[in-house]
């Protein structure tokens, strides 16, 4: 019994051991290389365990953790995601933290960041849930602000740090009113009020409320996004593209558990808020984005939008939104990973290259990072060939299915709508004026430098899942469906 | 297996055309073009392996191809082709060579990357004529689009940031509309059957509510008559197609208008029988305002494109009417006016963008008296205005009377409105042939002649136009067994006066009569 805890938990387990680890070669002796490939295998055989630890699942370990095939899948979203991100992260470090002393704690908060998120995709208790949280959270706003002698990043950090503490604060509100309501702290506890009385006792209603808000503070999602632009324009671009997937992700699977255990959408008046967010998001994050001029901030203001497509297949309910909601946010974490790399791996000492005017005519000086660049736009866009297509396919399909024609209605236009600033980036990297000619020198030894090859691969990487998600999504759609039909399921069995 | 060729040798030249720029700007031209004379090869060999005349209507298919491709959901890779398709793919591969030696020397930078992309968008368009599995069908709906996009936004003209968002937008409006009903579709199939299929023969064997049925009709219709274009969906057409470089142009009146009307007599008539007598006089009715609002509009053009595009417009309408008109005959005219019009816009838009080149200007204003100056050009317009009036002889006469013909049974006052086009065809036409190659010759400059290749192209084209105007049997034969499938069972009610009984074997008599000389 207690063995096949552990093998359950292996991957935990090991992740927090090589966090341990880490620190200690730090102390030990300070060497970014060797550390930087020590994080990235401590990734790499986490992961290594994942199968293992299916063989134990699906299994609850305490009453604070379940170990089932959809959490693994999760961590396998959230463990390859920290390794495109070490990749993309080393030469990034090396050129702008030039003076930089200390960068190897760089990666021990990584690992610290994404042993967080794997705690969110086991969680199936109030307590833990807020341990993963916090752990993701603190070591996130350390990486924003990472970068001591700059100021947009302190200032991101800041900001990042508050938006933590005020969701945190909410979220621990909607528990107390729930643990009141229900007097459980796990969320399966949590649903059986739903069950037992007639009406649904308001404090219930509102603690409920109360830990969505808190979620979709942390997701981005509008109205409680005020914090997303900036701070995806402060952090550094690898940070950036973290916070956009593997805390994302994380979270989504927090959310899709909490959704479902609880049985949230079967009250109306939930589903018409969640509706409601859904189409705010999109619409905000669209409008928002339309006349960016900042590469970085434009994405930001997509990953808005992008968080409400995912409402929108979450609330069509049932297997299909899991499954659609889980293929989205991988395929989503694809994307979002491609269009921050090409930031990272294009930007210089002394600063991001985030401006528009950075990338006019990228495509002739630097073919294959525009393409890139174009590839994950037009993933972002949902244009075939591409795993954006895919995803909105399934995001439409469960939502048609459900009937939520007036959400697939909104999601389509802002479709529309996105396409616009997607292509406004995209014409941008085929403009005639090469990007050499506003700095004749300085730039274009820059732009043959090479990317370093860990960012080459990690990219490489990141277009090939995109291009086969796009073109044979089969295997990963039925590796899904196995996994959420287990997250149902088990929903089910427990007490 | 065969069919994958046909869609698979543009798409992998694709890319060794970007490649063989590095030595040479021909090489990539020359790939190009080798890639586009091999399919129309094979698609030729195709054809000429059916001799009997029983090109297959929908259920059997002349070719397939049948692969699993998501099976979770019903996706297939399921190509499938008849005499429909066939034609166009002849069309495709035709029309793609022709607007490579429209741009051989237009187009002098980042060749490479010009050729590359024209391969793919045509790739994707014969895709769409091959696939029969809905969401293959929309996979190569949208392939097309983004190199399409790239065309107008990296070699168009001035103004050619502002038209490639228009087209990129606006179509891909009308797309997603389609692909949710696409999806709807699907899901209603699984509804009635249990499991979710995106096949074209499961589909047509589904029966629908009467109010699905409408919604989804509209929604087929909407996803392809933007591309098509018809009013209101139209606006992005004149901006798109003038700013677009002449190899572009060819290809988006030519071809991608094609696959609007494809969609149309492929999918949107035969799924939705239940509600079709209801919707075609509203479908009829759009077409003919198409005719006479684009006729209207070229005959106040001043720029030459601009006409070329508005008359493109109007030709369109014609399309849309005969599709929906429910007749043989008017299904006959259809195809005939798929292929004239994609001759004829083609060979003007090769003109204009040849003027382009001498005189840097398609303003009419600025032009005159060019029978003077390039009397190759000058004739060869003559020729293609008179065909795209209608001028009896030439292919486009047969399509547009064909139409005018089959839908008078249907709709006789829209038929007769729809007419009126005609003769404005003959009022733009002409005025363009009066504003550029008559009256005082203006450009003083002397320019040379067009090249031989550019008049041997354009040579071809009209021949092909007589040929198919004097004996349009070819076409017409191929094609027949789809379209008799697409014939509508009920005439619409305010015409029971002739039965159905009636019409179809005088239908049949007049096309033998037409097409044995």
């Amino acid at each position: 019994m207690i063995l096949q805890d552990f093998i359950a938990l292996a991957p935990i387990l090991d992740l927090g051991a090589f966090c341990v680890i880490t620190m200690l070669a730090i102390a030990f002796r300070r060497n970014h290389a060797r550390i930087a490939v020590f994080a990235f295998m401590s990734c790499l055989l986490t992961l290594a365990t994942l199968p293992w630890a299916a063989t134990a699942s699906p299994r609850a370990v305490t009453a604070l953790l379940i170990v089932d095939r959809y959490a693994l899948l999760y961590m396998g979203l959230v463990l390859s995601t920290a390794m495109v991100v070490i990749g993309l992260s080393y030469r990034y470090l090396n050129v702008q933290f030039r003076e930089h002393e200390g960068i190897e704690e760089y990666y021990l908060l990584l690992l610290l960041a994404t042993f967080g998120g794997l705690v969110l995709t086991v969680s199936a208790h109030f307590v833990s849930f807020f341990l993963g949280l916090e752990l993701l959270g603190l070591s996130l706003c350390s990486l924003i602000g990472y970068v001591r002698t700059r100021r947009h990043p302190m200032e991101a950090a800041v900001k990042y740090l508050l938006l933590s503490i005020s969701a945190s604060a909410i979220l621990l509100f909607g528990m107390a009113l729930l643990y009141f309501e229900s007097g459980s702290m796990t969320f399966r506890g949590v649903g059986m009020v739903m069950k037992q009385v007639q009406t649904v006792p308001g404090l219930w209603l509102g603690g409920v409320v109360l830990v969505f808000v808190g979620v979709a503070l942390k997701l981005g999602l509008a109205p409680f996004h005020m914090w997303i632009p900036d701070v995806y324009q402060g952090a550094p671009a690898p940070i950036t593209a973290y916070i956009a997937t593997v805390s994302k992700g994380a979270l989504v699977a927090l959310l899709l558990r909490f959704v479902t255990d609880v049985g949230a959408l079967q009250l109306p008046s939930l589903v018409h808020l969640f509706s409601l967010l859904a189409v705010v998001s999109m619409v905000t994050g669209n409008m928002l984005a339309l006349f960016q001029q900042n590469v970085k901030r434009l994405l930001a203001y997509s990953s808005i939008a992008h968080g409400g497509y995912l409402l929108v297949a979450l609330l069509a309910g049932g297997p299909a939104a899991a499954e659609a909601v889980t293929f989205y946010v991988i395929v989503y974490c694809a994307m979002t990973l491609g269009a921050f790399g090409v930031v990272t791996v294009y930007s210089r000492e002394g600063g991001d290259a985030e401006r528009f005017e950075d990338y006019r005519g990228l495509f002739w000086t630097r073919p294959w990072l525009a393409a890139m660049l174009t590839l994950s736009l037009l993933s972002l866009a949902g244009i075939p060939v591409t795993a954006g297509f895919i995803g909105k396919f399934y995001a439409i399909a469960a939502g048609v299915d459900a009937g939520l024609w007036w959400l697939v209605l909104a999601l389509i236009g802002n479709s529309v709508i996105s396409l616009y600033y997607y292509l406004r980036l995209i014409v941008t990297l085929f403009d005639e004026e090469p990007a050499s000619a506003t700095t004749p020198q300085g730039r274009a030894v820059q732009s043959t430098e090479a990317a370093g090859w860990t960012a080459v691969f990690s990219l490489g990487l990141v277009a090939s899942m995109i291009l086969l998600l796009g073109v044979y999504p089969g295997p990963l759609m039925e590796l899904i469906r196995e996994s959420v039909s287990n997250l149902l399921m088990v929903g089910m069995q427990r007490p | 297996m065969v069919l994958w060729f046909l869609i698979l040798i543009p798409m992998l030249a694709a890319p060794l055309a970007w490649i063989g720029q590095q030595w040479s700007r021909h090489v990539a031209r020359w790939i190009a073009i080798g890639a586009l004379a091999t399919d129309l090869c094979l698609a030729l060999l195709l054809w000429s392996q059916d001799h009997s005349g029983q090109v297959s209507g929908h259920g059997s298919w002349l070719f397939e191809s049948h692969t699993s491709w998501i099976p979770l959901w019903g996706i297939s890779l399921h190509l499938g082709l008849d005499g429909l398709s066939l034609v166009l793919i002849l069309l495709t591969a035709f029309l793609g060579l022709i607007a490579i030696v429209a741009s051989w020397t237009e187009i002098q930078s980042r060749v490479g990357f010009f050729h590359c992309n024209v391969l793919l968008a045509l790739g994707g368009v014969i895709g769409v004529f091959l696939a029969i599995d809905l969401f293959l069908f929309f996979f190569f709906w949208e392939v097309m689009l983004v190199p399409m996009y790239l065309l107008i936004a990296v070699w168009g003209h001035a103004n050619r940031r502002y038209a490639s968002f228009k087209f990129f937008l606006f179509t891909q409006a009308g797309s997603l509309v389609l692909f949710v009903s696409i999806i709807t579709v699907a899901f209603l199939h699984q509804q009635a059957t249990g499991r979710p299929s995106f096949d074209y023969a499961d589909l047509m064997r589904l029966t629908l509510s009467k109010e699905m049925a409408w919604w989804l009709m509209l929604a087929f219709f909407i996803g392809f008559v933007v591309k098509l274009p018809a009013p209101p969906f139209h606006t992005w057409l004149p901006d798109t197609y003038t700013e677009a470089p002449t190899g572009a142009s060819i290809i988006l009146a030519g071809l991608l208008a094609k696959t609007g009307a494809y969609g149309l007599l492929r999918f949107t008539v035969p799924l939705f029988p239940e509600v079709m007598s209801e919707f075609a006089p509203i479908a009829m009715g759009l077409g003919a305002i198409g005719i006479l609002y684009g006729a209207v509009l070229a005959c106040s053009q001043t720029d030459l494109k601009r006409l070329v595009a508005y008359s493109s417009l109007s030709h369109m309408g014609f399309i849309l009417l005969g599709a929906f008109a429910g007749t043989e005959l008017a299904l006959q005219g259809v195809v005939m006016q798929l292929v004239a019009h994609g001759l004829s816009t083609g060979a003007l838009f090769m003109l204009a963008g040849a003027l382009y080149e001498r005189f840097q200007t398609t303003d009419m204003r600025q032009m005159g008296g060019l029978w003077g100056v390039i009397p190759r050009g000058a004739s060869m317009a003559l020729f293609f205005a008179c065909a795209s009036l209608g001028l009896p002889g030439l292919a486009n006469f047969i399509g547009e009377f064909l139409v005018l013909f089959g839908s008078y049974s249907a709709q006789p006052m829209v038929t007769i409105l729809a007419s009126i086009g005609m003769v404005m065809a003959a009022v733009y036409s002409l005025g363009m042939m009066q504003h550029t190659s008559f009256g005082p010759q203006r450009e003083t400059r002397l320019a040379p002649d067009l090249s031989n290749v550019v008049f041997g192209a354009l040579l071809l084209m009209a021949a092909l136009q007589v040929l198919l105007g004097l004996y349009p049997r070819p076409v017409l034969t191929t094609t027949r067994p789809v379209m008799e499938t697409l014939v509508q069972p009920a005439v619409p009610s305010s015409h029971l006066t002739h039965p159905p009984s009636d019409q179809m074997p005088s239908a049949n008599l007049f096309t033998s009569h037409v097409s044995s000389p």
